[in-house]
């Protein structure tokens, strides 16, 4: 198969608009990946499935990852003038890496036998921009993942012809797998409840009024 | 933020004026029902007998399994895994291992690859044998062809629970080998129950082979063409009925198995029928495989002693590892950020995916094909759900 060096060249010349990145990664014998931005991301799938050298017509799999916010701090060295003599002090620098969420593809070829390419796209934000291009309509393999990664972690996927909940039930608020998400107070773990673990169920039981039984 | 659930929309057949032809049936199939091999439900429209929309529902055994894996060390997950499949524990293990092998460049010694590659075959022959068990008891053949099924599976069973200490939740493989070294005395076992497995395989295609029953329900039902399931992403059994030659084992050649000679048996149309054929022929094969790695185990260590298992921290990086499980491509996606449980834990779990055409498989069939189908597709609750 060919470097990601020549099919990121030849995707560019293919798709001028769009903007893709390769991404490194350091590991003992994992792949890097092709970072491709939302908007041309369904475009550059079809041209990775069509394209006769590549061919790559199985989507093994379909990930999301929950990158919530990270403060990032880096040591500078800043030259200083203390008392009259100029001196390298190090400062930290703290930058904010706002969050996102992303998909992760897995793409194979059956016929040649070769991948993986990983292709990557990323949302706006994790609140209200999180919409993606769905690859269901090239891959139909991604259907059923794509719901779960909606389901799980709320990317909306435009394209899709059935995106509803797939292993959470319908109406549950929130997406589990995602960092931030904390899970209710599970009140009905005992039987019978009693110390702490009443005082949580009082939280999610409504007071009943007292009755009076009469004798 | 959540969209409602679409409304069960039917369309009934209407005639020449535009009213409605009869009335279409809702059922809900399942989840406690003994032909869905578990919690598992769907929303069947029929048109009399037969099915116009079909739609499976999931999650009733969703315990959030990727959420637990990056909350503990990664070797706590390993046990986990048996929970996924809990047919193929072995393989789940191996998947598992092999991936956070790929992860931190662990290498593995050469016996625990040999012994490796024997659970991950017998594990094959007792997934299939049950399988086929199961199949022909969903068309109505009750009991006897799934208890010989399951007396040759308690056999490999045993030998699991010999070496293991479980039947089912071996737990038996680690990063960088295996847990514990079989005895000759298990190898002995083994060689029986593999050498004594061609002839209930014999026996058992003597009755169902050319069965007239199993003819008639399986042969030209639903059947799935290359382009289909290429495409839904379908692997395994399921994939190669359909004619296409993609078999893990020989395209990735993990572990030692480019060291084994055996063949990929590959079925014409994708109906149930072949799915049926394929995998008695990949138990024949597996015995093949089981054959030459009894014979070839070398002797020597089976753990690396370099792989640390307790506060394993692997680099930061990311990885994707994955095997010819019994019922398909079984895959791991784990992102490291070097601390000690995965910032990601990803399965990719193979009969979930599987069931992507599940609904055009089954169209315009009756009801009582809808078991068959589903039985054809081997699903496993415990991974479907995760």
């Amino acid at each position: 198969m060919e470097t990601l060096e020549q099919i990121k060249s030849r995707l560019e010349a293919a798709l001028p608009s769009a903007k893709i990145e390769i991404l490194a990664n350091e590991c003992a014998a994992g792949e890097r990946s092709l970072l491709v931005d939302a908007a041309s991301g369904l475009a550059a799938a079809k041209f990775l499935r069509d394209d006769a050298q590549l061919k790559l017509d199985y989507c093994s799999n379909v990930t999301g990852v929950d990158w919530p916010d990270k403060e990032i701090s880096e040591k500078i060295k800043v030259k200083q003038v203390v008392d009259g003599v100029e001196k390298e002090v190090e400062e930290v620098k703290k930058t904010l890496r706002p969050g996102y969420l992303e998909v992760v593809f897995h793409l194979y070829s059956m016929t040649l036998k070769h991948g993986p390419v990983v292709l990557r796209m990323r949302t706006e934000n994790r609140a209200d921009q999180t919409h993606l291009p769905s690859l269901t309509p090239l891959w139909r393999g991604a259907e059923l993942q794509e719901r779960e990664i909606y389901d799980l972690y709320g990317v909306i996927f435009d394209g899709h012809p059935d995106l509803r909940r797939i292993l959470m039930w319908d109406g549950f608020e929130g997406y589990p797998m995602r960092k931030d998400y904390v899970a209710p107070e599970d009140y009905e773990y005992e039987p019978t409840p009693h110390d702490e673990v009443l005082e949580a169920a009082k939280k999610c039981y409504p007071a009943e009024p007292k009755v009076e039984v009469k004798p | 933020m959540i969209a409602a659930q679409k409304p069960f929309e039917v369309t009934p057949k209407l005639d020449e004026s535009g009213t409605p032809i009869g009335e279409l049936l809702e059922i809900s199939m399942g989840p406690h029902h003994p032909s869905t091999h578990g919690v598992f439900r769907m929303d069947v429209t029929l048109d009399g007998e037969t099915v116009v929309k079909l739609k499976p529902v999931f999650g009733y055994l969703h315990r959030n399994h990727e959420k637990i894996g990056e909350n503990i060390s990664y070797l706590a997950t390993m046990p986990y895994t048996d929970r996924l499949d809990y047919f193929c524990s072995m393989t789940n293990n191996w998947a598992y291992a092999l991936t956070i092998e790929k992860l931190a460049g662990l290498a593995v010694p050469e016996r625990a690859e040999y012994i490796r590659v024997i659970m991950a075959e017998l594990t094959r022959l007792q997934n299939h044998t049950s399988l086929i068990g199961f199949f022909v008891q969903d068309m109505g053949a009750l009991g006897t062809p799934m208890m010989y099924a399951f007396r040759e599976r308690e056999k490999i069973l045993d030998l699991f629970e010999e070496i293991s200490g479980a039947r089912m939740m071996c737990n038996y493989m680690r990063f960088g080998g295996v847990r514990v070294d079989t005895s000759d005395a298990w190898l002995a076992q083994t060689k029986k129950v593999v050498g004594d497995y061609g002839k209930f395989l014999d026996e058992f295609e003597v009755f169902l082979n050319e069965n007239e029953i199993l003819l008639a329900r399986t042969q030209g039902v639903a059947p799935l063409s290359k382009e289909q399931a290429i495409n839904a992403s379908i692997t395994g059994p399921l994939l190669r009925a359909a004619g296409v030659n993609y078999d893990l084992r020989k395209v990735d050649k993990y572990g030692i198995y480019s060291r084994f000679e055996f063949k990929v048996p590959l079925g014409e149309t994708g109906d149930l029928y072949d799915r049926y054929m394929v995998r008695v022929l990949e138990m024949r094969e597996s015995i093949k495989i089981l054959n030459q790695a009894l014979a070839g185990i070398p002797a020597g260590p089976v753990m690396d002693p370099k792989a640390k298992l307790r506060g394993f921290r692997p680099k930061a990086g990311e990885v994707y590892g994955r095997i010819e499980s019994p019922k398909g491509e079984l895959g791991f996606y784990i992102i490291s950020d070097g601390g000690p449980s995965p910032y990601r834990y990803r399965i990719r779990p193979p009969s979930y995916i599987n069931l992507t055409t599940l609904e055009d498989m089954c169209l315009g069939r009756k009801v009582a094909d809808v078991i068959v189908i589903l039985g054809s597709v081997d699903i496993v609750l415990g991974e479907v759900d995760r």
